[in-house]
């Protein structure tokens, strides 16, 4: 599988890549602009998602909500997300509808501003504050989105603080900061702009020139505050979170190799033969064996500078206390060190891999995606067709190499949730109930 | 701003045909059906195996038998442990999903083609020949139980639970979740899962659809390899009650202490999924909640922002599925969040739609279609959904039209026979103590409060 990929640059700086697939008549558009929580400032955590809401907003030529009403009804599909180092908008249209998509992501990013009121900043900053209490505060181990990276990255560093953010700085956030925000970081310049599916290519350049070519580039950034970190924690560390949840649940983190780095590849594959699907080695041993956990995963944050993070997340089965749970992975950790992976255990991560990589490139929406992420962070959309190669090459020995620099007691960080006073009743009123049949 | 004209809003171009890919059925001598839609478009199939072995079926008693049936399939067969066959299916790259549904069990692999004859062969064992060992059973009704655990503590699942239990007769199947209750999976044994195999898991009861780089002579060839061999008699079909457990309206306050938020669900029970209105009711559902630009999402979230979302739905199945408003809302609001759902819901009634809702709806319907089919899994979920409803195979190709010819009378006519204002279950989890009085004061009916287990509180 190749994806025939295109690129050019407008002299505004605006990066484009081109896909063509005319399989159906479906093309995606995907902007990323390379701004996150990442560059937030003191006192303004939360603000670049709360921004990636009001670009909902309208602008000069789109009322408020129209975006999303006017991509519908082309039989359109649509969002955004934020994440600590990107911000990307996304539509999948009809292949008819390709200019419509275009317009309206040129219309918020040369005009936003005159869209803005001080009642729609209101609004948004209060469903945002909803939207923090539903995926954070009011759900079963929600605080661990921002108590890990908090654990993980030391204080001021840009990954550090909370993305969703306080209550407290969302609260402060003015249409000043928006302003100052757009026109900062929502420049052509500091965009990757990408179309994949069925269009034609001639026409999709002319329509780009025509609206973003008029776009001004963006005067300056601020840099980021220092990104690079040790490789290693240098200490174990570790944060008790008492909250209400039912079951203890351990999130073990190591500082890993960037994402696109060589390195990140056999990290990939790491955490791959740890905990990605029932034949990984945390669920053989702790859910299938051991059966004192009820699931067992682990993942990369895939962060392409200062440091990526590799987490095993674990929760225990009913009845084993958090102690336990936290020496079983460890030993697990510690044997794969000791003992180092096999060949088969590398290929059948890279196979996992291979077809969940190549089933996801099917949809128009993330082919765009991919190639925008990497423009953005390695400026070289082409990598996209290279990650399989890559995952094939990891050889255990690659394997092996990463786990023993990384994986040792200077490299951990532990957050561990365990039930609070009224919720471990519960649990051990539930045991017995079990034990009972 | 940046004082530069910006080029007219562009209208859209001639639009592009397209066909739901092209399928064929097959049935080979044991009675197993085969549907075959070839997709060449990257090299991989998605072969999805679906039963007649839902959680509908389940014996009164052993709810919750049917997923734990499907979730020990591949957990060891007469010939490979459970690890063994973990092992041998991730190998090939794939990693074998079985689940169970209200109206059927599924088992499902996406596989590069070069893959698919051993993957075939290993799905055909884990269908014919389980194993069902006693450790592995247990263990996963152990993991079953931690589940339900979990969800004493989650908003989200805990409401969606209470609603079906407060909406459904207690005698109804949907009263229950589908994967069961801790009273029920509590009860269940090896020997439950046994039996319920082998009452429903046999080939006549079975199809299997295949999508994407493969042919239909190619399917039918390595469909026969793997599950020649086996044999079983035809199924009884399942009937399911689906009676609510109350006409009139109430209030259900679940308490969660200290809760920031109040998840809601209002609603009752819907219709099944071969009533005649159906597509007047997704139309007519999409214009009340089931997109951004709804009614109740402008309303809740655009206009008072009491929430970060609202959505309605009414949940497909054989029987009548659920009708419910669903959203969090920040605690201090739960009240005015209520009045405006009700509101929402009376004004679906009481006239006809704008031609602007109309056409956004319709053509949100119309065009988002061939979208909803851009993956081999997507296209066998959608050809699951025809063979397990007993849809027409020009089913696909009438959707468009069909969605089209949906009138504004038709949107009103649908709303005033399918949502019942005076029928609503209103369900709140959250700060019970708070949100009481408040609730009490709209006077929408009876107002009980329960504690995580559902048991009434004074």
């Amino acid at each position: 599988m190749r994806l025939p990929i295109d690129t050019f640059r407008l002299p505004n700086g605006l990066f484009v890549t081109l896909s063509e697939d005319h399989t159906a008549p479906i093309v995606a558009v995907n902007v990323w602009y390379h701004v996150g929580s990442a560059n937030e400032r003191e006192g303004r955590t939360g603000f670049a998602h709360l921004f990636e809401h009001m670009l909902f907003q309208g602008s000069e030529n789109v009322a408020a909500n129209e975006h999303f009403e006017l991509v519908q009804r082309a039989g359109g599909t649509l969002n955004g997300s934020t994440w600590l180092d990107r911000t990307n908008y996304f539509e999948t249209v009809p292949s008819n509808q390709l200019a419509l998509a275009l317009w309206l992501e040129a219309d918020r990013m040369g005009r936003l501003l005159p869209a803005m009121t001080q009642q729609k900043l209101d609004t948004q900053r209060d469903v945002v504050k909803n939207e923090r209490r539903w995926s954070v505060d009011n759900q079963p181990y929600g605080t661990w989105w921002e108590k890990l990276p908090a654990l993980a990255f030391p204080a001021h560093h840009p990954f550090h603080h909370s993305l969703i953010g306080s209550m407290e700085d969302l609260t402060a956030a003015s249409l000043d900061d928006v302003a100052q925000f757009f026109a900062t970081y929502y420049t052509p310049d500091n965009a990757v702009l990408s179309i994949a599916g069925d269009f034609d290519p001639v026409e999709a350049r002319r329509l780009v020139q025509e609206y973003y070519g008029p776009i001004a580039r963006g005067t300056s950034r601020p840099p980021l505050r220092p990104m690079e970190v040790p490789p290693t924690f240098g200490d174990w560390r570790r944060e008790v979170v008492p909250d209400a949840v039912m079951l203890p649940r351990l999130y073990l983190a190591f500082r890993s190799p960037v994402f696109g780095s060589d390195a990140y590849y056999a990290a990939s594959v790491a955490g791959a033969i740890l905990g990605l699907r029932r034949g990984s080695r945390l669920h053989r041993a702790l859910v299938r064996e051991r059966q004192i956990a009820a699931e067992a995963t682990a993942f990369t944050f895939d962060l392409p500078k200062g440091s990526d993070l590799l987490v095993i997340d674990v929760t225990a089965r009913p009845g084993v206390d958090p102690d336990t749970l936290e020496r079983e992975v460890v030993q697990e950790v510690d044997m794969l060190r000791m003992r180092g992976v096999t060949q088969a255990e590398v290929d059948r991560a890279v196979a996992l891999i291979e077809t969940d990589f190549v089933a996801s490139m099917q949809a128009a929406g993330e082919r765009a995606d991919k190639l925008s992420m990497f423009a953005t962070y390695f400026g070289n959309p082409e990598l996209v067709n290279e990650q399989v190669d890559r995952y094939q090459r990891v050889q255990a020995a690659d394997v092996n190499a990463f786990v023993q620099e990384r994986l040792g007691p200077d490299n951990r960080a532990s957050l561990v949730y365990v039930p609070r006073e009224d919720e471990a009743e519960a649990v051990s009123a539930a045991d017995l109930a079990a034990m009972t049949t | 701003m940046t004082g530069i004209a910006a080029p007219p809003r562009p209208l859209p171009g001639p639009s592009r045909a397209y066909n739901f890919p092209d399928f064929e059925r097959l049935t080979l001598p044991n009675g197993l059906s085969i549907v075959v839609a070839p997709v060449p478009k990257l090299p991989i199939v998605t072969t999805l195996a679906l039963v007649d072995a839902g959680a509908a079926a389940d014996p009164r008693g052993q709810e919750g038998v049917a997923l734990l049936t499907a979730r020990s399939l591949a957990e060891g067969t007469v010939h490979n442990d459970g690890a063994a066959l973990a092992e041998r299916f991730e190998g090939l790259g794939t990693a074998l999903d079985a689940s169970a549904d209200w109206d059927s069990a599924t088992v499902r692999v996406t596989v590069m083609t070069s893959r698919l004859p051993a993957a075939m062969a290993l799905l055909a064992e884990v269908l014919h020949e389980p194993a069902f060992p006693d450790r592995e059973v247990e263990r996963i009704r152990q993991e079953r139980l931690a589940d339900l655990l979990q969800q004493r503590a989650e908003p989200r699942g805990l409401a969606d639970d209470m609603f079906d239990r407060f909406t459904y007769a207690p005698d109804s199947r949907y009263a229950l979740p589908d994967g069961g209750s801790e009273a029920t999976v509590d009860a269940l044994s090896r020997e439950a899962v046994r039996a319920f195999y082998q009452s429903r898991y046999t080939p006549s009861a079975t199809t299997l659809i295949m999508v994407g780089d493969i042919t239909r002579e190619s399917a039918r060839a390595v469909a026969s390899e793997a599950f020649a061999s086996w044999s079983g008699p035809a199924v009884p079909p399942v009937l399911v009650s689906d009676q609510p457990a109350r006409s009139s309206r109430a209030v259900h306050l679940v308490a969660k202490a200290d809760a920031p938020q109040s998840e809601l669900r209002v609603g009752h029970v819907g219709v099944p999924r071969l009533h005649p209105d159906y597509f007047a009711i997704v139309v007519m559902n999409a214009i009340l909640g089931g997109l951004f630009s709804s009614r109740i999402n402008l309303n809740l979230r655009e206009a008072n922002a009491f929430t970060y979302g609202a959505f309605s739905s009414f949940d497909w199945r054989r029987g009548a599925g659920p009708f419910a408003v669903s959203t969090a809302v920040r605690s201090d609001v739960t009240d005015a969040a209520l009045r405006e759902i009700l509101v929402e819901i009376e004004r679906m009634r009481e006239a006809e739609v704008s031609d602007a809702e109309m056409s956004l709806a319709t053509s949100y319907l119309d065009g988002v279609f061939p979208i909803r089919f851009e993956s081999t899994s997507a296209i066998a979920s959608a050809l699951a959904s025809l063979v397990s409803y007993g849809l027409p195979d020009d089913y696909f190709d009438r959707y468009r039209a069909n969605i089209r010819s949906v009138s504004a009378a038709d949107v009103l006519r649908a709303a005033r026979a399918h949502v019942r204002p005076e029928q609503l279950q209103i369900v709140a989890v959250g700060d019970a103590a708070a949100v009481r009085e408040p609730v009490a004061q709209l006077g929408l009916g009876p107002v009980q409060v329960y504690d995580a287990e559902g048991n009434p509180l004074p």
